[in-house]
């Protein structure tokens, strides 16, 4: 069992993540030059982001997984504080997301997205498998306070993430059938209430995408505009830069959230095909490090990471296509966008972390 | 044992995460398939039907303004052409400090207060990168001193647009018209896609009858447009196709003569070639001019020509109706000899009055006096009343009708005028239809000086000359001779033809014509004096039409009469005598008579005619 040890061990870096997150990248810029009309400054600084976002990784690789799990109650009070502070002290109109820290703004839900999945999985691998009902009422509560917290922001689609991120963790410590079917069919009785208690924004989004030619100059002009650009791009694309769409500014939103139409539209059906196959490439080896991890938190937290990077993509593409809702989930590294990328780096990190981490099984065991 | 248990857990814990792995990644797949379906449904079944979508986003198809089509005179003179007009215009969105830049251009060019509010106004309504005017008509120099100075104003630029012009101005409009701005009117007969970028239309005259001659094809530019609205590059054009030039019959230089024959008095002249029907000149005065319609006349000057009791907007020559008076007896005299009633020598004695069997009124002749004893041909040159009651009593007024309906009298030339009168030629059927009245004899006599019922348009009269002039054959009138369009292809244009009274020998025509010729350069006709020291020969025939009837027994004479109540003068002639080149007719109301008035102008016309075809011979000889 006790293999030589390579380079990219010794370094705590997994190459084919490295590989396949370097290529998003490359293809995100290069949709981004395009989508933000050739505006340099503004790929410059998402490189940046990126670079920094590498160097998190590979910090974050360095930690053995059970610093994470150690620090994880810490981050998880930290971050629903905020939230708290956050939800109250704003005053003015609009959403709530941002902290002003004085030299830097970011999202304290960025520091969910990380600190969910660590405490989920810390207190379901504290346990024994499947996990007891005491402990998955409180996982799901630990899970739902910062996710209503961000949903109230209003963020609706970040705290739907954020939820499937601790979802996911209970699903794959070995949730019982009968408790999934029990929380299908409580979810679909709560679309109701739900329905009511949404802003009207959102619900004017759900609305939209049932029928987006009812109203085509104002909420459906975002899906009738996306889903002009991803059919005309056809099976080739009409070619980088090319985008009429986009360039001609019909397709809003096109360096952020929709991004993925300006790829449809410049490299065509080859093109998004090209990029999903490069996230399913990112995501098996994810879920293939979770397969191999040594220890349930490993597991978990390992497969739940790479789950999620599926539901942000599955998420922003069905929206571009108009398949889902639009809601702000933006295209994992290829949409312009601050911390985002930095937290997926983190995130990414810690899977690095889990897989490089490993504690020699002594045969004197 | 507590090892092993744990090692025991840990294996069934492997085992679960394991299947959990492979069930979430069989979702994982099922759900990339759906959207993988979706994408190719979009990107590859309806692949057609989005690139259309998206191209009629960005392709906007702009209008082109084809450039309005020429029209030349007979003598080649320019009439109605397009120059440019200079505007200064903004592009707001380029101006940093706008409110500095108007103050540094004013010191440029005249701006008042209304071109500085109007363009704010227009501003508010635009966007940032569109253009919006700040001064229409700029004069030359100070689009010199802008250009000089144009590097100091990002955002202003001066753009020279076509504008209609009218060279020759007031002595044309009656004939060229002019064209406004499109208004609700004339939308409604249009075709919307042709006049997407026309700005106007003609209004009037030729530049109305030839509209869709003088306006061309609409271009089309294929311009990228972003989701603003914004043009970005012109992918593909279309140039617009010019308006087809048009060549008119009139000359001007005849034109100018009849109207300053005119001159001050309101009158009307039409001088037609008989052989083609070709109009030479169409005069109406008073007379305006066409350029202030252009681009909208002020309401004050407008008011003037509306109000003025001279009527200048009025085309006396197409659409004043006038009694022909007199000028109807070279006509009636046809009939007689037409319908065998009269011969050349039959007599009629004038005592200065007639009248009716039961009728105690008298009808009198001009000359108060009495003629004596008149022959056809006499009666003509002196303009018997006696001889043509006679006559009209013999004929009857439907068969005076009949008869003068073939020289077009009472019906529309089709001149290609919009707005012709018809005239008056009655008849008992026209009486009852018209009036709801049975027709009475004396009305009949009435007729038969051209007075009464009867109207003619002076365009109607000249063309009833000419049908004498020609011996016999009405004539179409025609301002038009030939429409050239850009791909040099011409169309010339002819006004219908018809032989009338084909059976009315040579000898009828030539008693009519001689005795015409002496109401000219006879020695007792009533026109000699006009025609003295005339270096040709021509026919013609005097008129008077009354405005109010004068009263039995009271004598009245004209130059006790107020101005406008006077009678209208009237004159018909044609020349030469053998082979006649052109025939007219002359009005000038309040003329008081036919021979003062009427006659005059009509003897400046034909000089101006004959003696420039005897410089055009000279100068052939000469050369």
């Amino acid at each position: 069992m006790d293999e030589p040890r390579t380079v990219w061990q010794r370094a705590h870096i997994d190459p084919w993540l490295l590989l396949g997150l370097l290529v998003l990248c490359a293809i995100g810029l290069a949709v981004l030059y395009s989508a933000s009309g050739e505006d340099h400054a503004m790929v410059m600084r998402q490189g940046t982001r990126m670079l920094m976002g590498l160097a998190v990784m590979v910090i974050f690789a360095q930690f053995p997984p059970v610093f994470f799990s150690r620090l994880s109650p810490l981050l998880y009070v930290v971050g629903v504080v905020l939230l708290v502070i956050l939800n109250f002290h704003g005053t003015g109109r609009g959403a709530h997301r941002w902290l002003d820290l004085g030299f830097m703004r970011f999202q304290p839900s960025e520091i969910m997205k990380i600190a969910v999945p660590l405490v989920c999985a810390r207190l379901v691998a504290a346990g024994s498998l499947p996990p007891t009902l005491p402990r998955l009422l409180l996982a799901a509560i630990l899970v739902l306070v910062p996710a209503v917290l961000i949903a109230e922001q209003p963020d609706l689609g970040t705290g739907a993430l954020i939820g499937v991120a601790g979802a996911v963790v209970l699903f794959l410590a070995g949730l019982r059938w009968r408790y999934i079917a029990g929380i299908a069919v409580v979810g679909l009785a709560s679309l109701v209430p739900l329905w009511t208690m949404m802003h009207d924004y959102q619900r004017q989004r759900v609305l939209t995408l049932l029928d987006p030619e009812a109203d085509p100059l104002g909420t459906g002009y975002h899906i009738i505009q996306s889903v002009i650009a991803v059919g005309s791009g056809g099976l080739f694309g009409k070619g980088w830069l090319q985008g009429t769409q986009s360039r001609l500014e019909f397709l809003p939103e096109r360096h952020t959230d929709f991004i993925f139409a300006v790829l449809c539209e410049e490299f065509g059906f080859i093109g998004a095909a090209i990029l999903i196959a490069v996230y399913c490439g990112v995501i098996w080896r994810g879920l293939a490090i979770a397969l191999t991890a040594q220890d349930s938190f490993g597991r978990l937290l390992a497969g739940s990471i790479a789950l999620t990077l599926f539901v942000y993509v599955f998420v922003n593409v069905g929206m571009v296509i108009g398949q889902l809702p639009v809601v702000g989930v933006p295209l994992p590294f290829v949409s312009y966008g601050g911390t985002a990328a930095v937290t997926l780096m983190a995130g990414f990190g810690i899977l690095m972390s889990i897989h490089t981490h490993r504690r020699r099984l002594s045969l004197s065991l | 044992m507590l090892q092993s248990l744990s090692f025991r857990d840990r294996q069934s814990e492997v085992r679960i995460a394991r299947s959990r792995v492979y069930v979430a990644a069989a979702l994982m797949i099922l759900l990339l398939v759906a959207l993988l379906a979706r994408l190719a449904y979009l990107q590859v079944v309806r692949h057609d039907h989005y690139t259309t979508l998206s191209q009629d986003n960005r392709v906007k198809i702009v209008p082109v303004a084809p450039t309005r089509g020429l029209i030349f005179s007979r003598d080649g003179v320019l009439v109605a052409d397009n120059r440019p007009s200079f505007r200064l215009q903004v592009v707001p969105e380029r101006v940093e400090d706008m409110r500095e830049a108007l103050a540094k251009v004013a010191t440029l060019i005249d701006l008042t207060p209304s071109d500085v509010e109007r363009f704010q106004r227009l501003r508010k309504r635009k966007r940032s990168f569109d253009t919006v005017p700040l001064r229409f008509n700029l004069t030359e120099e100070e689009v010199a001193r802008f250009s000089v100075d144009r590097h100091r104003f990002p955002g202003f630029e001066v753009t020279a647009s076509l504008t209609r012009h009218y060279p020759v101005g007031a002595p044309l409009v009656h004939v060229v018209g002019y064209v406004g701005r499109i208004d609700e009117d004339d939308l409604k007969g249009l075709d919307p896609d042709n006049y997407s970028a026309t700005t106007h239309i003609g209004k009037i005259g030729v530049e109305q009858y030839y509209e869709a001659m003088l306006h061309g094809r609409v271009g089309l530019d294929q311009v990228e447009v972003n989701s603003q609205g914004r043009t970005l590059r012109v992918l593909d054009s279309k140039p617009p196709g010019a308006g087809a030039t048009i060549r008119l019959t009139i000359d001007t230089r005849l034109q100018a003569a009849a109207t300053r024959a005119l001159g001050d008095r309101r009158g009307a002249v039409v001088a037609i070639d008989p052989r083609t029907g070709e109009v030479l000149a169409l005069v109406s005065t008073p007379t305006f001019d066409p350029n202030p319609f252009v681009n909208g006349i002020s309401v004050a000057l407008y008011g003037d020509l509306r109000d003025s009791p001279d009527r200048p907007l009025f085309n006396r020559a197409i659409q004043a109706a006038y009694p022909p008076g007199s000028t109807l007896k070279p006509l009636m005299a046809l009939a007689g000899l037409h319908y065998g009633l009269r011969s050349p020598g039959d007599g009629t004695w004038c005592p200065g009055w007639f009248t009716l069997e039961n009728d105690p009124h008298r009808y009198r002749c001009w000359n108060k006096w009495g003629h004596g004893r008149m022959s056809m041909r006499e009666a003509i040159a002196q303009s018997c009343d006696v001889y043509f009651y006679q006559l009209a009593l013999d004929l009857g007024i439907d068969r005076m009708h009949d008869f003068l309906d073939l020289f077009g009298l009472g019906r529309r030339t089709r001149i290609d005028l919009p707005g012709e009168a018809a005239g008056v030629n009655p008849s008992r059927a026209w009486k009852r239809k018209a009036r709801q009245l049975p027709w009475f004899p004396g009305e009949t006599l009435i007729a038969g000086i051209g007075q009464g019922f009867h109207t003619t348009t002076p365009l109607q009269l000249a063309q009833a000359t000419a049908v004498i002039a020609s011996r016999g054959t009405l004539m179409q009138p025609q301002l038009v001779t030939r429409i050239e369009t850009p791909d040099g292809k011409a169309t010339a244009t002819a006004g219908k033809r018809r032989r009338v009274l084909a059976d009315l020998d040579a000898k009828a025509w030539d008693s009519v014509i001689e005795a015409m010729h002496e109401v000219v350069q006879g020695p007792t006709g009533t026109a000699r004096r006009s025609a003295e020291g005339a270096r040709y020969e021509y026919a013609g025939k005097t008129g008077t039409s009354q405005l109010f009837g004068i009263r039995q027994n009271e004598e009245i004479e004209n130059e006790d009469v107020e101005e406008r109540l006077r009678d209208h003068g009237l004159f018909i002639a044609f020349a030469p005598l053998d082979r006649p080149e052109i025939a007219l007719a002359v009005i000038v109301e309040n003329g008081a008579s036919g021979s003062g008035s009427a006659a005059p102008v009509a003897r400046e016309v034909l000089d101006e005619y004959f003696l420039r075809k005897e410089h055009a011979r000279r100068a052939a000889q000469n050369g």
